[in-house]
């Protein structure tokens, strides 16, 4: 269990712009509005933020946002690192922060026009190394025609598929589900859009044989922010609690984000298989506890990997865990009811922890019945969110 | 044909591979001390923290990890999509490389191959791999 010497946190507030392909406005725009629309739902008003959290790769300014909302003094800012893997990872820092007592209330904030200003999915081949950008070591690929996101992923994802025997087909299912989830969220790019296994199956390779278009993720314009804050704080402000439960991080010895082809067996997620470790540890649950999991997918093979690392089926098993139905609402662990990074959004993850969050609160268009504990990954960190 | 392969990113840290492309070589980087390969290279050994490092010529023998053929977009610099490859060396270490010679339907996990090299646009050379027998 968590110690109790230290102080317990919960997610106060989440607010969001529109997902869009053109938002129409700066990047630091959209973090001002997702931010102060997370500070209107949790109660509290911008001079209240003592503390910020952000990625590495995003572009707005903590000085540049406080200034648009009017925070008077910051005792505490931090970025992580690993490009989407932070997602889960914001939530571990601030309840870090909350636990140690330097800040009380933390916004987390993810915002960018990440289709209509650049996009991820482009070829790069030239420019500098990017340190802590997820992709540090994307220099040993580019000369070799791996220049995208989902070339590094397919890489390491193809002996994955051809150990356990997966096919695109079963990726494909991980694909229909989310879409059939989007397909019901007012808030997602795909909503009332859902598609076939077919419709999967006649999209155009990506990379061949492991991505077809539709096992990537959208590329999208919009901002997500979450306000955490001591779970006692949160407990005389406006929502319903959701405590963050337990938080865990991990980067493993030759680990690498998506570029990740020197630790010793690419058929596992050794960094998730610790996450999971951890967070069971450290919270006394198992996976038999938690009733939603919000994966972070960028591509659909990472929700198997995950599926695996954190133990609700065995090795190689996760596609059949999907085949069977578990992963949809109304089977027994449904994933990313918002319909995820593939069906709502790519806000970096960051959508993917606020529809946990809402799952707790009971409030997500998508409600899971009894919900008592939600799994949060990105790979790298993750986190069980669960009532007061 | 001028080639139209990109060039490698050059780093202090990363050189002598690149150059040792240039040359036709495949090396690698180990300790000076404790004599331990490692790859991506990196100025400091993380098993004995040495500083100090050498230059070692690898066989240039192994077989394909996993591979891949990147189809959309298209990837920069190839006139066709190029068959991307884990290779994993007779010394143990894994490299990203091309599988180049062979049709993608031939390509599987353990086929053995054997190190060649291709030029790139700035009048750099990467190693590239072709299938060999046993």
């Amino acid at each position: 269990m968590q110690s109790s010497l230290v102080r317990p946190a919960a997610i106060a507030g989440i607010g969001q712009t529109e997902f869009s392909k053109d938002s129409g406005r700066s990047e630091l725009q959209l973090a001002a509005e997702c931010v102060k629309a997370a500070l209107d739902d949790a109660g509290l008003d911008p001079s209240d933020v003592d503390g910020m959290i952000t990625f590495t790769l995003d572009n707005s300014d903590e000085i540049g946002l406080c200034r648009c909302l009017g925070v008077r003094d910051l005792s505490f800012t931090t970025r992580i690192p690993g490009g989407g893997a932070a997602s889960a990872a914001t939530l571990y820092q601030a309840m870090a922060a909350i636990g140690a007592g330097i800040a009380e209330n933390v916004v987390i904030w993810r915002a960018m026009n990440e289709r209509s200003q650049y996009r991820f999915g482009q070829p790069q081949v030239s420019g500098t190394v990017n340190p802590g950008g997820g992709t540090t070591f994307m220099e040993w690929c580019m000369p070799f025609g791996a220049q995208t996101p989902a070339t590094w992923e397919a890489l390491g994802a193809q002996r994955y598929m051809e150990t356990y025997g997966v096919t695109n087909e079963d990726l494909g299912r991980v694909s229909v589900v989310l879409r059939k989830h989007a397909a019901t969220n007012p808030a997602a790019w795909f909503y009332g859009k859902p598609i076939t296994l077919e419709d999967h199956q006649q999209s155009r390779w990506i990379v061949e044989p492991v991505l077809r278009l539709l096992d990537c993720c959208q590329e999208s314009d919009g901002g997500v922010a979450l306000v955490v804050t001591s779970l006692e704080r949160a407990r005389d402000l406006r929502q319903p609690l959701v405590r963050i439960v337990g938080s865990a991080y991990s980067l493993p010895y030759n680990v690498e984000i998506i570029t990740n082809y020197y630790h010793g067996d690419l058929s596992i997620m050794p960094e998730a298989a610790a996450v999971a470790k951890r967070l069971y540890r450290k919270t006394g649950l198992g996976p038999r506890d938690i009733q939603v999991a919000m994966l972070y997918e960028a591509f659909t093979p990472q929700v198997l990997k995950q599926l695996e690392a954190f133990g609700f089926c065995g090795r190689g098993e996760a596609k059949d865990f999907v085949k069977d139905g578990h992963i949809e609402l109304g089977g027994s662990l449904p994933v990313d009811p918002n319909g995820g990074l593939i069906g709502e959004a790519y806000i970096h993850g960051m959508n993917n922890v606020a529809e946990g969050v809402r799952q707790v609160r009971g409030t997500s268009v998508n409600q899971v019945s009894k919900v008592e504990h939600v799994l949060v990954s990105s790979g790298t960190a993750g986190a069980i969110l669960g009532r007061g | 044909m001028d080639p139209t392969r990109p060039d490698p990113i050059v780093t202090r840290d990363t050189d002598f591979y690149w150059e040792g492309a240039l040359r036709g070589e495949l090396l690698g980087q180990a300790c000076a001390a404790c004599g331990k390969l490692r790859h991506p290279p990196r100025p400091m050994c993380p098993h004995c923290h040495g500083v100090e490092r050498k230059v070692v010529r690898l066989s240039g023998r192994g077989e394909v990890y996993s591979w891949i053929v990147p189809r959309h977009p298209a990837p920069v610099g190839f006139a066709e999509s190029p068959i991307v490859a884990l290779v994993e060396l007779e010394e143990g270490i894994r490299i990203v490389s091309n599988v180049v010679g062979a049709a993608p339907g031939q390509v599987r996990q353990g086929l053995p191959v054997e190190v060649s090299f291709e030029p790139t646009r700035g009048g750099k050379a990467v190693p590239v791999f072709r299938p060999r027998g046993r």
